[in-house]
This record gives structure tokens, sequence and C-alpha cells, in this order.
């Protein structure tokens, strides 16, 4: 049938990169409603415009946020996706899975839903995309009960919390990333799962300043792992990279943003000036096998990133330099309650805690905060003279 | 029926050889592109496939991935924050095996690490949004066939990551990305549903929702007019109010940003700043914002230097330079005029001739 034709879609099955489209095919050979997803989506195409509609509240019981509704604004034409609900379903910290958990979810999905799925959703959870309205409890129920999954968050709520590989698998990990992702995760459960607030507000966790997992713009409140004490150089490692052709002064030494870092060319040595090093991981990351981070380490803590809606893009700031990060970590979670109520209190609908921050002034937050005031929170001081 | 629950650990999920030296990891090493090889203090190694994925799955490629990971990874596996997926193993006999059944059964290529492309990260778009300026799946995928070879072989000066978000809303929050592709609203919404208006929408909130005061009162129809010149597009009113439509063929499009990064790396993170304004939707391979991507990657990949990310390398030879070099012309839409003005223009008499 000639309606059933997706010669645009089509077109993006060839080329080398592995085809979403051949997703949505393949999923289609079980599922009437991934088929009509595939004819709704050549629709748009035509079109140039979206075919869904605005919104709609769906959810299970108990919840208010991990599901979202959305239905198609042509139900006549693509029945199979008049109602094609969304969940999104927390990953397991540093998104490890045991290919039965994986298998569980995919069985689950393929019973209650159109087979079709994100791994994974930009805040970072398994999404499943499409199911219809009364499906919806069962599907749950079974992501509970038999896989042991949970929802994540959505709509103006806390974000699912999501962190890089950490000390799972990454030398450079100041703090126990997964760990304290999981920890935050579990303990605000009911932050997740209902909208306590104005609106979402997201953490992301980095092991370094490399921030893998881009907190320092994705999230409300960036927690990136660093070091206080001195770098630690193997200089045998050193020795090793400079014997195999790394040159170590145009390409480390004189790249170090702080001068922190001299080579002794006639003893073969890199010596540090630990209080010139502002943390950059540069060296770090060029040389693994040679420096690594000290031994006292914690994070720095942060406040405010976030995408442009609506007063423009934000990037994350600090607000505590460095914090000792070890279970249960009762001064993180302290402070989140604090910034949490205080945003609750003063911010309107739709407003980050950024946007409050710059509408009720950064003074107003510290004290809320209990902060003092610390060069290390600004690029520069004030210039202009209105001191108040 | 059990809320509440949580995530299953990530304790219960992970491969034997990361248990075992978790924490203990000492350095790592990139073998060729998509082959990591991470020691641990005690010798041991765990050696990582990272394969490029194109973030929707059917849940029979799902379980295709399952059987790789079992053949190989005694059942485990892992994802990247960039939609990659990752197979670790301890066993580096059986890496070449493995590669191959990842190229071959899975169809995914193998790469995306060191100074290669990462892998694009992405929103919904028309397969799944209510409110985007463009699809993202489709465009991904177009820019992905084009920049393949930058995802499987190290060809670039430093790592780059380009992203992808179908409005400005920007759920993938894409603005600190090396290159930032943005579905833009160019005209304001001017359908307005006057009829569902009192029933969809509160007009407080739906004006309170414009950051230019562009939103005004019409008791007349128990609606709401907008001021066509203050309206900046940015699509928030739709987001309170359905009855604010703005989505349209003939307007909506790509925005292109660039020099963003957010790691703290050598300079300070940065967001990403307007390269070029308006590039019309063109499915179903968008060939215009395919071909302006690559043009600024060409363009950065032979001018920069080893190391320097294509924000730090805009900042050395100045964006006069970047514009020159590139092609793209520059104009009025370039220079700030919201909360960006006056900070970000050129307060210096540092200029090339």
């Amino acid at each position: 049938m000639s309606e059933d034709k997706t010669p645009k879609l089509d077109e993006l099955e060839k080329g080398p990169w592995p085809s979403f489209v051949t997703e949505i095919k393949r999923a289609g050979k079980k599922k009437a409603s991934a088929n009509d997803l595939l004819k709704q989506l050549e629709l748009s195409y035509t079109d140039g415009v979206t075919h869904w509609k605005h919104g709609g509240v769906v959810g299970v019981r108990g919840y208010g946020c991990g599901t979202i509704g959305r239905y198609s604004d042509s139900p006549d034409k693509f029945p199979n996706v008049a109602a094609f609900h969304t969940f999104r379903v927390n990953h397991p910290s540093g998104w490890f899975y045991t290919t039965k958990a994986l298998r569980q979810i995919c069985d689950i999905w393929e019973k209650y839903g159109s087979g079709l799925t994100n791994f994974h959703g930009s805040t970072g959870d398994i999404i499943l995309l499409g199911a219809p309205t009364e499906n919806l409890q069962p599907c749950f129920d079974a992501l509970t009960g038999e896989a042991g999954f949970d929802l994540g968050g959505a709509a103006s709520d806390l974000r699912t919390p999501s962190c890089c590989v950490g000390a799972a698998r990454c030398e450079f990990a100041c703090i126990d990333t997964t760990d304290l992702c999981n920890d935050l995760t579990q303990t605000f459960q009911d932050y997740i799962h209902r909208p306590h607030w104005g609106y979402k507000f997201k953490i992301k966790i980095s092991g370094c300043p490399n921030d893998c997992i881009a907190s320092i713009g994705r999230s409300d409140m960036p927690i990136i792992g660093t070091w206080r004490d001195a770098l630690r150089i193997d200089q045998d490692a050193v020795r090793e990279y400079v014997d195999s052709g790394l040159d170590i002064v145009s390409e480390v030494v004189s790249q170090c943003p702080t001068e922190a870092l001299e080579w002794d060319a006639k003893g073969k040595k890199l010596n540090l000036k630990p209080e010139e090093c502002v943390r950059c991981m540069y060296c770090l990351s060029r040389m693994p096998k040679a420096i690594r981070p000290g031994l006292d380490k914690g994070a720095t803590i942060m406040i405010g990133g976030k995408a442009p809606l609506v007063r423009g893009p934000r990037l994350g700031w600090v607000l505590v330099p460095f914090m000792k990060m070890e279970p249960p970590y009762t001064e993180l979670k302290d402070l989140l309650e604090k910034i949490w109520d205080w945003w609750d209190e003063n911010g309107k609908t739709r407003e980050r805690v950024s946007e409050l921050i710059e509408r009720l002034g950064i003074q107003e937050f510290l004290k809320a905060m209990d902060l003092p005031p610390l060069p290390e929170m600004v690029a520069e001081p004030r210039t202009n003279a209105f001191i108040f | 029926m059990a809320t509440d629950i949580g995530p299953p650990d990530y304790r219960t999920m992970l491969p034997e050889i990361i248990k075992k030296n978790y924490g203990q990891w000492k350095y790592h090493e990139i073998l060729k592109p998509g082959f990591l090889k991470h020691v641990a203090e005690n010798g041991d190694a765990v050696y990582t496939i990272r394969a490029g994925s194109p973030r929707l799955l059917s849940v029979d490629k799902v379980r295709d991935i399952c059987d790789v990971a079992d053949k190989y990874c005694d059942g485990h596996l892992r994802f990247t924050s960039r939609h990659n997926v990752e197979f670790l193993l301890a066993d580096e006999s059986k890496l070449e095996a493995l590669a191959k059944e990842i190229n071959e059964k899975l169809g995914f290529p193998i790469g995306g690490t060191g100074t290669c492309l990462s892998n694009i990260v992405h929103t919904q778009g028309w397969i799944h949004c209510h409110t985007p300026a463009t699809d993202a799946s489709g465009i991904v995928k177009a820019l992905m066939d084009e920049l393949y070879d930058y995802f499987v072989s190290e060809k670039l000066p430093a790592k780059m990551r380009i992203s992808l978000a179908c409005c400005g809303n920007m759920c993938a929050a894409i603005h600190c990305s090396d290159i930032s592709v943005v579905g833009v609203h160019t005209a304001p919404p001017t359908k307005i549903d006057d009829k569902n208006f009192s029933t969809w929408c509160e007009v407080p909130t739906t004006l309170a929702s414009c950051p230019t005061g562009a939103i005004r009162r019409y008791p007349e129809a128990k609606s709401v007019r907008i001021d066509e010149e203050k309206c900046m597009y940015c699509g928030n009113c739709y987001t309170v109010c359905p009855a604010l439509p703005i989505a349209s063929k003939e307007t909506d499009g790509i925005a292109i940003f660039v020099g963003g990064k957010v790691s703290s790396n050598r300079t300070s993170p940065k967001l990403s700043k307007l390269a070029i304004p308006f590039i019309p939707n063109n499915p179903p391979r968008w060939p215009e914002v395919v071909s302006a991507v690559k043009n600024i990657v060409e363009v950065y990949a032979k001018n920069a230097r080893k190391g320097e990310r294509m924000g730090d390398w805009i900042e050395r030879i100045t964006w006069p330079t970047f514009f020159k070099l590139t092609g793209i012309p520059f104009t009025m839409k370039h220079i700030d005029n919201f909360t960006g003005a006056l900070t970000t223009y050129n307060r210096s008499a540092h200029i090339k001739f």
C-alpha cells in the first residue's frame, strides 16, 4: 500500500553509520505501533513539523513523574500511536548492566510497549519509547516487580542523577562517582518521583575536572572530583614518555596554564610547583602513566549550570571549593536540602536555581546557605562602585 | 506494589575484573581508536571496545548486543554518556574477534576515543517531542555518515564533541560543545488558538513565561497577543501554553554554534558561540547542515595545533580569522542583543588587519 511507503526515511538507511530507521523497522516487524511511528515520522519529514500534540498528563499509581504523556495529532491516520507515552527508567550508576537485566527490560517492553528504546536519554535514563495509556501501570509493575528497575525523573522534580565511569574504570577519579550517584538517587527517591518544586533540578557527578559527564554545563549542581595536595609524578615513567618521543617541553610543560611545571633537561626530571597548579588535568591527560592526582581527594561543588531557556545558557560556578566526599555524604546532602528549601521558598514557576540567584542576588543566596564569600567563587571581583 | 525502590545497585552490574580492581586503576592507554586498556595497581588489565550506536534501539537489537556481551564479556556491558556501547573484558586475545562481531553482527563502528570525533549527543526531535524546530536522529545520522572517518580514526587535533538539540529548550544541554547544532524557530507564534486559550492556558503564567515581555493580554477574546517586534522566538510560551503554536515548516531550521567545552583541561569551560544563524530544514538528509558542519570540522582539523580544542583554537586565531577561514558570513545576528550583550563585545584594540 502506497501510504505504507517511507521513501524519505529509507534514505536514512543508507551510509555507514548505524540507522535508527532500520531499528524502527525491525521493531515494526513485531509491533504495529513502531510501524505507525515510522509513518508519522515520514509525514513529519514531508510537513517539516512534529505531529505530536502538546503534553498530556499520564502516570502510574503513587508517582507524579517518570512517565511522559504523548499523543499523536493525527490519531485517525496513525491509530497505533494515538497514545504513545514514554517511560524514563532510572539507569544503574555508571550505566553498567548485566545482559540478564537488559533482557528483562527488553521482554517487558516487548510485551507492553513499542519495543523501541533509547540507550540512553539526555539525562541518563533508559527511555522506553511509546506505550498506550492502559499499559503504563502493568508495565511499571513489571519493571519494578520483575526486573527491579524504577522510574527516573521528569517534570519539576529532581532529575535522575548521573555520573562518569569513575572509580569503576578510571584512574583519574578523585571521588567514588558511581557510589555517590547511587547514594543520592536512593536517598532522594521521593524528590525524583514527585514534583516538589517550581522547576527541575539536575545533579551530575564527574570524577575529575575533565568532566566527562558534562556536569558544569548540564546540571544545577555539578560535583567535580579534585585533590588538595600535590600531583604525584613518577619520574621513571616521565622518562619513558620522553625516550619514546614525547616533546615534553612543547607538548606538556609550556601548555601548563599556570606555569606550574619545569623540565630539568639535564637531570631528566619533571619538577612541579604545587602551589601554582590549578588542577586543570592537562598534564595528567597527556601523560597518564606518569602523573596522577594527589591523595587528599574530594570534590568541588558548583551551582547553576543549565541550558539556554530562558535567560540564556549558564555554566556552573564554584560554591564550595573543596568538600570531602565520603559516605554517607551528610555535608553534601545537607547543602542540597538547604538549596532546595531556599529555591522552593523563593523561586517562581519554571525558574531554575541559577535564575533565582540572578534575580535575588548571590549575596542573598550565600547568606541563606551560610556559606562564606571566597575568592575562588569568582573569575574576578566586581567592577562597579555600587557596593551594597 | 513496590514504589521508590530506585535503580538496581550498580555493584550488581559490574564485571568481575571491575569489581576486583574498583578504585585501584593506575593508568590507561588507547591501543587504537576505540580500544582502551586500563591497568590496575596489581597489574590487572581491563580492555574496552567502544562502539557507536544510533541511540534509538529496538529490543531485538539490544538482545543482539547482549548476545555479543554474553559471548565475550561474561554477560556484562556498559554505555557511555554519549550513547556508545562499551564491551569490557580481561582477555586481550579475544579483542579482535569481539571487534569483528561488533562490526559485522551489530553493524556498529568502533572508535570515539582520544582525538576521534565522539558520538553525537542528541534529543528526540520529530520522533517523540512536541516542541522541536527540527528532527534530531535524521540529522545525526546524516552527519555521522559524512563524518564517519573521524569517528573510527584519530584525525583531529584534539577531542571533538558535536551535539544536537531540536529546539532552544536544549534538553541535551548542548550549549558547551565544540559544535552545537540547534533547531531554531525564526517567527513568532502568531496562529493563536483563541478558542481554546482560556481552557488550556493561564494568562498570568503565559505572560510571565516571556523573557522579553512580548505577550499582552487580549481580553476581547479571553486570550493574548504577541508583540512581534519584541518576540525572540524562544518558544517558552508554547511550553506553558499549547494555544501558542510556534513550529512552522517555512521558518523553522538549524543554527550552528561552535567552540564550547565542559572540561577544565588547560583552559576554562566555555559556552558555544554562534557561527551560522539559520539553515532551513531540508529532510531527509539536511545536506546544507552536513556540509556546513563538515566545513567547520575540516578547517579546524587543518589549522588547529595538536591538543587544541575548537574553542581554544578560535580564541588563539581570533573570531574574525575563524569567519575568514571558514568562509562563514558574519551578520548582525551574531552580535548578542540579549543577556550576553556588551560582555561579549571586543573590549580591546586587538584587531588583525
